[in-house]
């Protein structure tokens, strides 16, 4: 019984990592960009959040409202003036100058906001449970899982059934005969970047709402995140789901045997899987 | 009489930066007889910093293997040499030795593991082996688990080699500690950028720029290059473990978060390869210079320093690819250590 207990919570807990990773997936997938400062960029989010909760009063789910198109522009503007400069053959200039990035965000923050732990208060949604005859779920958990799956199928969405989404996948395939048919691949990436930001407020909101955050959190979480989707196979957002899952499950279960074994297990998972897989799971590019 | 060629990488500026060299490591040996502890101490860091960032230039200046896990191999040497000390009751100069074999020992499973990854999945890889080595180490109770330990007193107060640096300058105890740290340090930053300089001019070196360059035409004139991403990586596991060991037989204390720090060990590794110039031996030692001074002109302003940091490895990155080193070397066309092969014909050779 307990174990299965232990599965359910690490279920829900994969779609909070599988949130954190889906705009990490989305920016790799299209644009092989890997975006080492993707977890301070949550963190950054949270803050924003924060700061609209606490000085306008007004629910979070609102506030994500006013957070996203912010996000969008410091996304898109990102992608415009620095990051497009990086991409390239070498994988040398994004890493470093991401990189960067992430040592400049945490401590701006921190500068700005203390290391103090902050959270968003989300009301009596806290505490909130569901019976569901054989576990107890909370609802926020179950609302994060439920999220994670709706921002992957609206991405998927987008990308299969869109004039964007089909930029974005010719982009990601071939960008110099992509240009050719009139896409401007350095704009492409800027809004793809844009949208990965939307996706990373709704991360920072559940994370901000479920656990205390301070500005040195980012790294940490930027591991799970590229666990769930190296596992998953790049370009797979659904292998994201699948790999935030079994890092969720993985820390869950190594959390009931000995709390100090949480965060080791999930690591352990994504060595296992990927000395069985080195391309994850569900690979769509061959790259 | 046919026309001979040779080919060298041999030039004046690499034969005066050879005799300055030398000049200079002479008198580092001879400095503490000289400057204040304090100096002795900032110099112990600069020589540990400059090891640990022409180590993680051959990896990945050289080798292209983009690694942000090196501080594995740094608190896996410390821990190594703590517990070789502590459990085994070894002096702790030769147990340096074994925290850069240790190191070498984690670096063989971890490079299968992470050589079936590419490019940046490479990079994470590293990492989430660093933090599996943290997370593990920290479950070790006899070395103080998650909080660390010291090392004892009777480890700390019978050095090897001390007793003679303390005759030698009449100095206490604890400045012939610091002393004996610095020579270590300036030894072990010597024999690396020699290695490394060696290891460049000869056959090995000119496989790793061609692998580096294009990997398929380096294979296409036999050049494996599976082994030697396998020396390079295991070569930079050694010395980085023997640094870290060294760091911490200085500071004489040992925690999981500090020996496996990503910030100091690779991050603040990385902006210094790349502020100097990736990819050449030059590069790493123009940049710790650069961070040293940045260090200490705003070491008042704490998070500030790093923000600056940061911006100043974007910009770099951005504008200046090749580093400080590479604009300089590209004004002046100057090498102080040349690893290019030329081609001389007879009449050079003559006023060679």
């Amino acid at each position: 019984m307990i174990w299965i207990d232990t599965l359910v919570q690490g279920i829900l807990l994969g779609g909070l990592y599988a949130l954190f990773a889906a705009g990490l997936s989305l920016m790799f997938g299209i644009m092989r960009l890997v975006n080492l400062a993707h977890g301070d960029l949550i963190v950054l989010a949270a803050y924003l959040l924060l700061v609209l909760v606490t000085m306008t009063g007004m629910h979070p789910f609102v506030a994500v409202l006013i957070a996203a198109p912010v996000m969008f522009a410091i996304g898109w503007g990102l992608q415009r003036v620095v990051l497009n400069r990086t991409l390239g053959k070498d994988i040398l200039p994004p890493l470093l100058v991401t990189f960067g990035l992430s040592v400049v965000l945490q401590n701006a923050l921190l500068e700005g906001f203390t290391a103090d732990s902050r959270r968003i208060p989300a009301g009596p949604l806290e505490t909130a449970s569901l019976d569901l005859g054989v576990v107890t779920v909370g609802v926020m958990p179950l609302l994060t899982f439920l999220t994670a799956v709706g921002v992957i199928i609206g991405l998927n969405q987008i990308f299969y059934r869109t004039a964007l989404g089909r930029a974005f996948r010719a982009t990601s395939d071939d960008p110099v005969t992509a240009s050719l048919m009139g896409i401007n691949p350095g704009r492409v990436f800027a809004v793809a970047t844009g949208l990965a930001m939307v996706v990373v407020t709704i991360a920072a909101l559940y994370l901000g709402m479920r656990s205390n955050f301070d500005p040195s959190i980012g790294p940490a979480r930027l591991i799970y995140a590229f666990e769930a989707v190296i596992i998953g196979g790049l370009g797979s957002l659904w292998g994201t789901l699948a790999g935030g899952v079994i890092i969720g499950v993985a820390q869950t279960f190594g959390a009931a045997i000995n709390p100090e074994w949480q965060i080791l297990a999930g690591h352990i998972a994504f060595v296992v899987v990927l000395l069985i897989r080195p391309r994850g799971l569900f690979p769509r590019a061959n790259d | 009489m046919a026309r001979t060629y040779r080919v060298t990488t041999r030039t004046r500026a690499g034969q005066i930066t050879g005799l300055f060299a030398l000049a200079l490591v002479a008198l580092g040996v001879v400095l503490p007889a000289f400057v204040p502890r304090g100096v002795i101490l900032d110099l112990f860091f600069i020589l540990t910093m400059l090891t640990l960032a022409q180590l993680w230039n051959l990896l990945a200046g050289y080798g292209g293997l983009v690694s942000v896990g090196q501080q594995a191999f740094v608190g896996i040497g410390a821990y190594a040499m703590f517990a070789a000390v502590i459990l085994w009751g070894m002096n702790p100069v030769p147990a340096i030795l074994v925290g850069g074999g240790v190191a070498v020992l984690l670096a063989v499973p971890s490079a299968f593991f992470a050589f079936r990854l590419q490019g940046a999945y490479f990079a994470i890889g590293t990492w989430v082996v660093a933090e599996i080595t943290r997370l593990s180490i920290a479950q070790w109770k006899a070395l103080g688990g998650g909080t660390g330990t010291s090392l004892p007193r009777e480890a700390t107060g019978n050095i090897m080699g001390v007793d003679l640096v303390r005759s030698l300058f009449g100095v206490r105890e604890a400045a012939a500690r610091d002393i004996l740290a610095y020579w270590l340090a300036l030894a072990l930053a010597v024999v690396t950028i020699g290695a490394i300089y060696m290891l460049l001019r000869n056959r090995l070196g000119l496989a790793l720029a061609a692998v580096r360059d294009n990997t398929e035409a380096a294979r296409s004139v036999g050049v494996d290059a599976g082994r030697l991403k396998w020396v390079v990586y295991l070569l930079t596991a050694l010395g980085t473990g023997l640094t870290g060991a060294l760091i911490h037989l200085q500071t004489a204390r040992i925690s999981p978060d500090a020996a496996f720090s990503v910030t100091n060990w690779t991050a603040y590794v990385i902006f210094i390869v790349v502020i100097g110039g990736i990819g050449t031996i030059e590069g790493p030692i123009l940049g710790v210079l650069v961070f040293f001074a940045l260090q200490t002109l705003l070491a008042d302003y704490g998070t500030w320093y790093l923000l600056a940091l940061g911006l100043i490895g974007i910009a770099v990155m951005l504008f200046a690819p090749r580093g400080l080193w590479g604009l300089i070397s590209a004004r002046t066309g100057i090498h102080l250590f040349p690893v290019q092969r030329r081609l001389l014909g007879q009449d050079q050779l003559k006023g060679d």
